[in-house]
């Protein structure tokens, strides 16, 4: 057995040294890749802010141009919707789906790679790009004609055209894996209606991903043609239209923002059946409300534009439309707070939190529903009151259920706890900094104060709101400095976690912490939406003789079981292809082509030269692969 | 360790804290009655008026729900023990769910919805927005205005009237006043919060709102779509006028400039003729031919307008000469370059342009 047992994590470990850090492609590697770049983004993004909040503490301030001004709320928008949250949710889900669904490894492993290498690729240039100063500056919603040829002559433009089609395909590259092996690689017996909640909430924004990202590459295409090769998509002179752009723009933009709630969702569901200790209450009702998102998010995209001058019928459409997703969104929160009712769960970080989420989301979802209607949008759109509404729902809404995770799983990952003193301390200061910044905003803007404006007039009753806006936001930054230090001295020295430090009901929770390469030994069979409540004790380590668990051969490659779709009967064995480096000389070949193209056409065929030996490299057979007889 | 790192840190969080709470109650004491403010909450005219009583009933509701709401997490967390959690009967389950999920929104929907269908009707009239469908005769009125967003500042013209001016809007007290609104560059958007929401102006569109001022006064109004680099500070004022004050102003501004005999005059008009200034800005009865295109603002009565720089800083002499030597200086990213003169001429410029009254 023992020497089995090294066989098997032998053939799961990456080859050694740098290049074999560049070939791995395990998803727990990608996925912890995905989450530490992306928290880093936050991190940019939120200097950003910080620069912003200084600019705007008092009125008239010269810290910023307002050319830098634009070019930093236009980077601090772009990186936290494309380059931080859309990435870590798909991080998140990149590492903890197959440990959920009992598989050893995603179903595309070297695709995987090679979504994680454009993600970065795309991302450090667009830094670059602010670095030399010459930054996106028309905000993320890159509004045109401003942001055309005529009104942005300067490369700006281009970076953000051809960095976030390039961006895109990252994220679709994710999803389409999240998908296949959501469908295809469940341990057996996991039907679709034993799915743990968050594995849902990856396939729905996984699939929302795959209809959303496509609509904003075609705008961004038109967008990249209008500017270097004189179409005219969205030139109003030459019978093109501006408004074009708007609506391109916000039928993906506003699945956007349900990309990156649903997911975190998924998380507040299974911290809370963890810490409640009970299932999660209402299960089906659950996974139709993420799925009732999903779709209904496609049909709210008008609620951007009510001040565009479309016909008020139409508007009031979508202003009914916007309301209707209070439903679903009633049903989760319901059925989360009967999940928790008088079930006394501790008050650890990971659910103040929870708490936290609640309070901020709910208020982010009342202002949401005030928003959505005409009239009152007419007042407050474009005003900071917009801007404290979707900070609750995007920090309050996604980013504290995304704490409430790492604190949830950060045992799992690094084998360590995380210090509930220091967690503490940075929870109450952010949630304090947090309301001192962002609460006060809906004031601003009923005071009639718009966005994305470099500075104020004195005299219009706001600078004592933007102070403390400002000094809310160095509260915050205060609050995440103390998460940092305590993600750092936990990771080396916190309290050792056991597999399974909260006593929680799927099935990651059975595999060690940090979990090895392979993640199961032995793949277990499920019978229940709770298989280690049911199973108590249950080791995938353990391969003598317990009935619950499939062996699969383990001593000659990356095995892992294919399943059916609907009832998980297990129907095949999948050979998984050994890390490589080709997937990072095929992402730089598409960067080649995608950032060379701003500068010169002639990048494209050489580019595809390039990409043409990149994907022969990828795909080319290695004997050991085949070799196996079954 | 982590505490004795943390307590200095604390103790100058506490300080911050009280520094920031003081002043936002401060600003919200006296915010909500600073003069000139543009507040949704102090509405002058009747579809401002209506939009706030929206917002109040959905606010009373909305704080409602949010306290039921978390009121209800709160009350699961911590109520005591109702049994084994894994239990089906130690929580009310489904009855819970269907509670939150339709009993609870669907009616405060109905509502909101509801009343959100009356007020945008109510506040927009016939015409409203860029509907092509509508009759002629209902897109001009006899107070029509013609607003064109530029970059970063509003041309204004009244057809009906033939007067041209820019950045502040004069109105008639109690009247409903068309405006259609486009733009000749990028998308821009009129927002004045006291009288009306906002709505675009955009190329290659008209877009229409009525707007009408139940009392005298000056209401600031801010670019609110972001247009460059100069967004900020693009504001307008709407100048709401008794009807005969009103009318008393049109036909001051119907009169082409006067004619000219101080010899200071005629040199500072030498200068606008000579300089930069004329290919840009019109002054009628004088120059329409040389400025080729609306570039700058009609400066026809630029002196008896309130402010300059798009309503952003006050109209007087060293306002003026700064704007004209270094508009930069002022508004950084502005398209008016800089003009360099000799004192003598700029001195007399300064006198002829503060003679178009």
């Amino acid at each position: 057995m023992a020497a089995s047992a090294d066989r098997l994590a032998e053939i799961w470990t990456r080859p050694p040294g740098l290049v074999g850090w560049l070939s791995a492609t395990n998803h727990k590697v990608v996925g912890v890749r995905f989450i530490v770049t992306s928290l880093g983004f936050f991190g940019l993004a939120g200097l950003l802010a910080l620069l912003m909040r200084l600019q705007l503490a008092l009125p008239g301030l010269h810290i910023l141009s307002p050319e830098a001004y634009n070019q930093v709320f236009t980077m601090h928008g772009t990186t936290m919707m494309f380059l931080f949250a859309v990435p870590i949710m798909e991080g998140v889900g990149i590492y903890l789906v197959p440990l959920m669904i009992g598989s050893r490894d995603m179903a595309y492993p070297r695709l995987n790679s090679f979504g994680y290498w454009v993600y970065i690729i795309a991302g450090v240039t667009l830094y670059i790009s602010l670095l030399l100063g010459v930054a996106p500056d028309a905000g993320w919603f890159n509004y045109v004609p401003l942001a055309d040829r005529y009104y942005s002559p300067g490369i700006n433009i281009d970076f953000y055209a051809t960095l976030i089609t390039f961006l895109e395909v990252a994220a679709l590259v994710a999803a389409v894996e999240l998908i296949v092996t959501v469908f295809k690689c469940r341990a057996p017996g996991m039907t679709l209606n034993r799915i743990p909640i968050f594995v849902w909430s990856q396939v729905v924004m996984a699939f929302m991903i795959l209809f959303a990202m496509p609509l904003v590459m075609v705008s961004t295409i038109f967008l990249a043609l209008d500017r270097t090769v004189d179409t005219n998509f969205y030139v109003s002179a030459l019978d093109g239209n501006p408004v074009l752009w708007q609506h391109l723009f916000w039928a993906f933009g506003h699945p956007e923002v349900y990309i990156i709630f649903v997911p975190a969702t998924g998380i507040v569901s299974m911290v809370v059946a963890a810490m409640s200790g009970r299932p999660n209450v209402g299960y089906i009702w659950l996974v139709l409300s993420l799925v009732a998102v999903g779709f209904l998010s496609f049909g709210l995209w008008v609620h951007h534009m009510f001040a565009v001058g479309l016909p008020l019928l139409g508007l009031n459409f979508f202003a009914a439309a916007s309301a209707l997703i209070a439903i679903p969104n009633g049903i989760q929160i319901f059925s989360w707070i009967a999940t928790i009712w008088g079930s006394r769960p501790k008050l650890n970080t990971a659910f103040l939190w929870i708490l936290a989420f609640f309070f901020v989301f709910i208020r982010g979802g009342i202002t949401g529903i005030m928003v959505a209607s005409v009239p009152f949008d007419w007042q407050v759109h474009d005003t900071y009151f917009v801007v404290a509404h979707f900070h609750d729902v995007l920090i309050g809404g996604a980013v504290f259920p995304l704490f409430a995770g790492i604190y949830y799983w950060f045992p799992k990952v690094t084998g360590r706890m995380l210090s509930e003193r220091m967690g503490k301390w940075s929870f109450w200061l952010f949630i304090i900094g947090y309301h001192l910044t962002f609460f006060t905003m809906h004031f601003t803007g009923l005071f009639g104060m718009p966005r994305r404006i470099y500075t104020y007039l004195p005299y219009l009753g706001w600078n004592g709101l933007n102070l403390t806006s400002s000094i809310g936001s160095a509260v915050i930054a205060i609050a995440l400095i103390i998460f940092l230090l305590n993600i750092i001295t936990s990771a080396r020295s916190g309290e050792v976690a056991g597999s399974d430090p909260w006593n929680a009901n799927t099935l990651e929770w059975a595999v060690a912490s940090p979990p090895p390469q392979y993640n199961f030994r032995a793949i277990p069979i499920v019978s229940s939406r709770d298989p280690l409540w049911t199973h108590p004790g249950f080791d995938p380590e353990d391969t003598t003789g317990s009935n619950r668990v499939i062996f699969l051969a383990d001593d000659q490659q990356r095995e892992q079981l294919g399943t059916t779709m609907l009832d998980a009967i297990p129907d095949s064995r999948i050979v998984l292809p050994q890390p490589s480096i080709w997937p990072l000389l095929l992402a730089i070949s598409v960067s080649f082509i995608f950032i060379g193209v701003m500068f010169s056409v002639w990048t494209v065929p050489i580019g595809a030269v390039f990409v043409y030996i990149a994907v022969i490299g990828w795909t080319y057979p290695r004997e050991q692969d085949w070799s196996r007889e079954f | 360790m982590t505490q004795s790192v943390l307590q200095p840190v604390a103790r100058r969080c506490r300080r911050l804290l009280v520094t920031a709470v003081v002043a936002t109650l401060t600003t919200l004491v006296s915010g909500c009655d600073t003069p000139g403010q543009p507040s949704v909450l102090d509405p002058t005219g009747p579809a401002a008026a209506q939009i706030e009583s929206l917002w109040w009933l959905m606010f009373w509701l909305g704080l409602g729900v949010f306290v039921l709401v978390f009121g209800l997490v709160l009350y699961a967390s911590f109520r005591k023990r109702t049994g084994d959690p894994r239990s089906p009967a130690s929580t009310p389950g489904k009855w819970l769910i269907l509670f939150g999920g339709f009993a609870l929104p669907i009616p405060i929907l109905a509502i909101v919805v509801g009343y959100n269908l009356f007020v945008s009707e109510a506040a927009t009239g016939p015409s409203f927005a860029a509907n092509d469908a509508i009759p002629d005769a209902a897109t001009s009125a006899e107070w029509t205005i013609d607003l064109i967003g530029h970059q970063f500042w509003w041309e204004v013209h009244y057809p009906n009237q033939e007067v041209v001016t820019a950045n502040e809007i004069h109105i008639p007290v109690g009247e409903p006043v068309l405006f259609r609104l486009t733009s000749a560059d990028v998308i821009h958007s009129f927002w004045v919060p006291q009288l009306h929401g906002k709505l675009d102006l955009i190329p290659g569109q008209t877009n229409r709102i009525w707007i009408e001022a139940e009392e005298a006064g000056i209401f600031r109004g801010i670019c609110a779509e972001f247009c460059g680099t100069q967004h900020a500070m693009m504001h307008l004022l709407i100048i709401a006028q008794p009807a005969d004050e009103f009318e008393e102003w049109v036909s001051e501004q119907q009169q082409p400039i006067a004619e000219i005999n101080d010899p200071l005059l005629i040199q500072g008009q030498q200068v606008f003729m000579g300089s930069a200034c004329v290919y840009c800005h019109t002054i009628q009865g004088m120059n329409e031919a040389a400025a080729t295109d609306t570039i700058g603002p009609d400066l026809t009565h630029v002196a008896s307008r309130l402010t300059l720089a798009a309503a952003t800083v006050e109209n007087n002499r060293g306002n003026l000469g700064g704007w004209i030597l270094d508009p930069h200086g002022i508004k950084p990213g502005v398209l008016m370059p800089p003009t360099r003169l000799n004192s003598e001429n700029f001195r007399a410029l300064l006198f002829f342009l503060e003679s178009l009254r």
